[in-house]
């Protein structure tokens, strides 16, 4: 499943986009990211697979500085965590 | 014999759905008010009354929606997206991509053909993209809600184009075109317009696949429906009451949880 | 030299005008539906309140969103100049400065001469911005004046979890309707829009010293709620408004020379 966590304002679109049919569970992104946007949780069919904190998804924008932004300078950003490709940014 | 229990508190409504052998039994449609525990409460209460059923009888309820953390007599939740899939599929088979728009949030969803969500997005934290920016305008132009959609058709001189996309802005934007004599059929116009290619866009981002079902409160605005059907060049399915599909697909779980339990 | 600036915004129009290094006079006016009427009483007001005459005045420079608005002006000078001159100088040691206006919310890194490195605008979202004050104002029936002076006296933490304008609203009615005190809705709402900015900071970067000034500066809840998520220090000016006026007068100043 393609889920996306963000949302669009006014100001534009903000989503980061995990492909859950990869995601294993391995929580890479979850130890990389050093603003604490990801965290391991069950989907509604029981498989533990990384998603956005609830609580950070309406402040995405501020939060995460978006793929464009400083985390692809950083030695760990999560795109490059994941073995599996399964993230991805649409700003 | 196996009867279960749909509850889909939101902002502004609570749903309840109980079914009984995968028929819908009854449902209940009431505003959440202040309290969503209460106004859960308050929904399954009149649901049950409507089948004339006690909380006993009901083998299992999933909850869903804004308020699925606190429904106390909810033996698990399941999230607003899924539910929504599945409710539309069950009324719509066909059903592969589903458009739910309620007071605060909206979502685009794809599904495939056993009901089960491949993609989606959801929007709830801006305004303009959600049912409240109908909301102000019905305030803004002190007319009932549901007439906006059929006015924003009747187009006197020329749709209005509203450049804004924040609510605030949008609204003040409306009433200096109200000042300047603008007749509010065609500042409905252009206000229905920004909004449908805002959800448009939000549906292209999952991708529009036939059949195309919309649900929640938007579903009963003529004007966004029609500016919907013109711009993906389907003819969108809509259920007879399109607020109560959280509750139904929640109802749905719930069956299909209690359904595995009991081949254990 | 005399030299004037104006600032044209969406709720008030400034003018300063500047002299010998100084702040002569100042005025502040609403622009309400003419910019070029506004724009013409602010500079008069300011011109007699100096003690001097319309031909006294070597150049004038205009900015905010109405500058080109006013036939008055010499030239113009976008906003990120002029609230980097005008802070500067109150404030040589600004780095970075936070413009909180009826309708938007800048910042803008800045180096030593005021010459803008970066910056980050939001006038596209009212969350954030002036305008959720003023409906907040109305919601819960207290002046603008003392919303800021009120919400320091909260007692509950309240957190507003909606980052909309709009659903905000929604949310403070909803807690206005359990009875919550309106000193700690008040908090609470200031939290949410102190965040709001601080989170447009954040984005670009946040170097010492920082500097608050704009309509939004005048609230004390909101300048101790900043002040409180940079953990430093705000320097803000007597008259947070008229900064971008004196910026655009000084650099009228320099255009002049």
């Amino acid at each position: 499943m393609i889920a996306h966590y963000g949302y669009t304002d006014a100001s534009g679109e903000y989503y980061i986009i995990i492909d859950t049919d990869k995601c294993d569970g391995c929580e890479e992104c979850v130890r990389v990211c050093s603003r604490g946007v990801f965290e391991l949780a069950l989907d509604d069919y029981d498989k533990a697979v990384a998603r956005v904190k609830e609580d950070v998804v309406k402040s995405i924008h501020y939060v995460c500085p978006g793929y464009g932004g400083k985390c692809i300078n950083e030695e760990n950003n999560c795109h490059k965590a994941c073995p599996y490709d399964a993230i991805s940014h649409t700003w | 014999m196996m009867i279960t229990a749909g509850v889909d508190v939101g902002s502004l409504t609570g749903k309840a759905l109980i079914l009984k052998d995968s028929e819908i039994a009854s449902w209940s449609l009431l505003p959440t008010g202040a309290d969503s525990t209460v106004a859960a409460g308050k929904a399954i209460d009149a649901a049950l009354e409507k089948a004339q059923l006690s909380l006993s009888n009901i083998d299992y309820v999933v909850s869903t929606g804004y308020g699925r953390q606190i429904v106390p007599f909810a033996q698990r939740n399941i999230t607003e997206i899924s539910c929504h899939a599945r409710g539309a599929h069950w009324l719509f088979p066909q059903a592969r991509t589903i458009l739910d728009m309620g007071g605060q949030d909206c979502k685009a969803i794809r599904c495939d053909d056993a009901g089960k969500v491949t993609n989606f997005v959801m929007n709830d934290k801006c305004a303009a993209g959600a049912g409240r920016s109908m909301e102000v305008m019905a305030e803004l132009l002190q007319l009932p809600l549901d007439e906006l959609g059929g006015l924003s058709l009747e187009i006197v001189a020329a749709e209005v184009p509203i450049s804004s996309t924040c609510v605030v802005f949008a609204k003040s934007e409306a009433l200096s075109h109200l000042r300047r004599g603008k007749h509010r059929n065609d500042i409905l116009a252009g206000v229905c317009e920004a909004l449908a290619t805002r959800v448009h866009s939000l549906l292209n981002r999952v991708g529009i696949e036939s059949e195309f079902v919309i649900s929640g409160g938007i579903a009963k605005n003529i004007g966004i429906v029609k500016r919907l059907t013109d711009k993906t060049g389907l003819t969108p399915r809509i259920a007879d009451e399109p607020q109560i599909v959280g509750a139904l697909g929640a109802a749905l779980f719930a069956e299909e949880i209690l359904q595995r339990e009991r081949q254990i | 030299m005399l030299t004037a600036g104006i600032d044209i915004g969406s709720l008030t129009t400034k003018a300063a005008i500047v002299g010998s290094g100084k702040v002569i006079a100042h005025e502040m006016v609403l622009t309400g539906d003419s910019s070029h009427e506004a724009a013409a009483r602010a500079v008069e007001a300011a011109i007699r309140l100096a003690g001097a005459e319309t031909g006294d005045i070597a150049k004038i420079v205009s900015t905010g969103a109405g500058k080109s608005e006013t036939p008055y002006a010499d030239e113009q000078a976008t906003e990120l100049l002029c609230d980097a001159r005008g802070t500067l100088f109150y404030y040589p040691s600004a780095r970075t400065i936070i413009d909180m206006g009826a309708e938007n919310v800048r910042v803008i890194r800045c180096g030593a001469t005021g010459r803008v490195l970066d910056f980050g605008l939001n006038d596209k979202c009212a969350s954030g911005t002036g305008i959720f004050l003023d409906t907040m104002a109305k919601a819960l029936e207290v002046t603008v004046e003392n919303l800021g002076p009120i919400s320091l006296q909260a007692n509950e933490d309240i957190t507003i979890t909606a980052t909309c304008a709009v659903f905000a609203e929604s949310e403070v009615v909803g807690l206005i309707a359990r009875g919550t005190d309106k000193a700690s809705i008040l908090g609470g709402i200031h939290k949410s829009i102190a965040s709001r900015i601080y989170g447009l900071a954040n984005r670009l970067g946040i170097n010492r010293d920082v500097a608050f000034i704009g309509g939004g500066a005048k609230n004390i809840g909101l300048s101790t709620s900043l002040a409180g998520l940079i953990n430093q220090e705000l320097l803000i000016p007597e008259h947070p408004q008229i900064v971008g006026a004196v910026g655009a007068a000084l650099i009228a100043e320099e255009r002049n020379r």
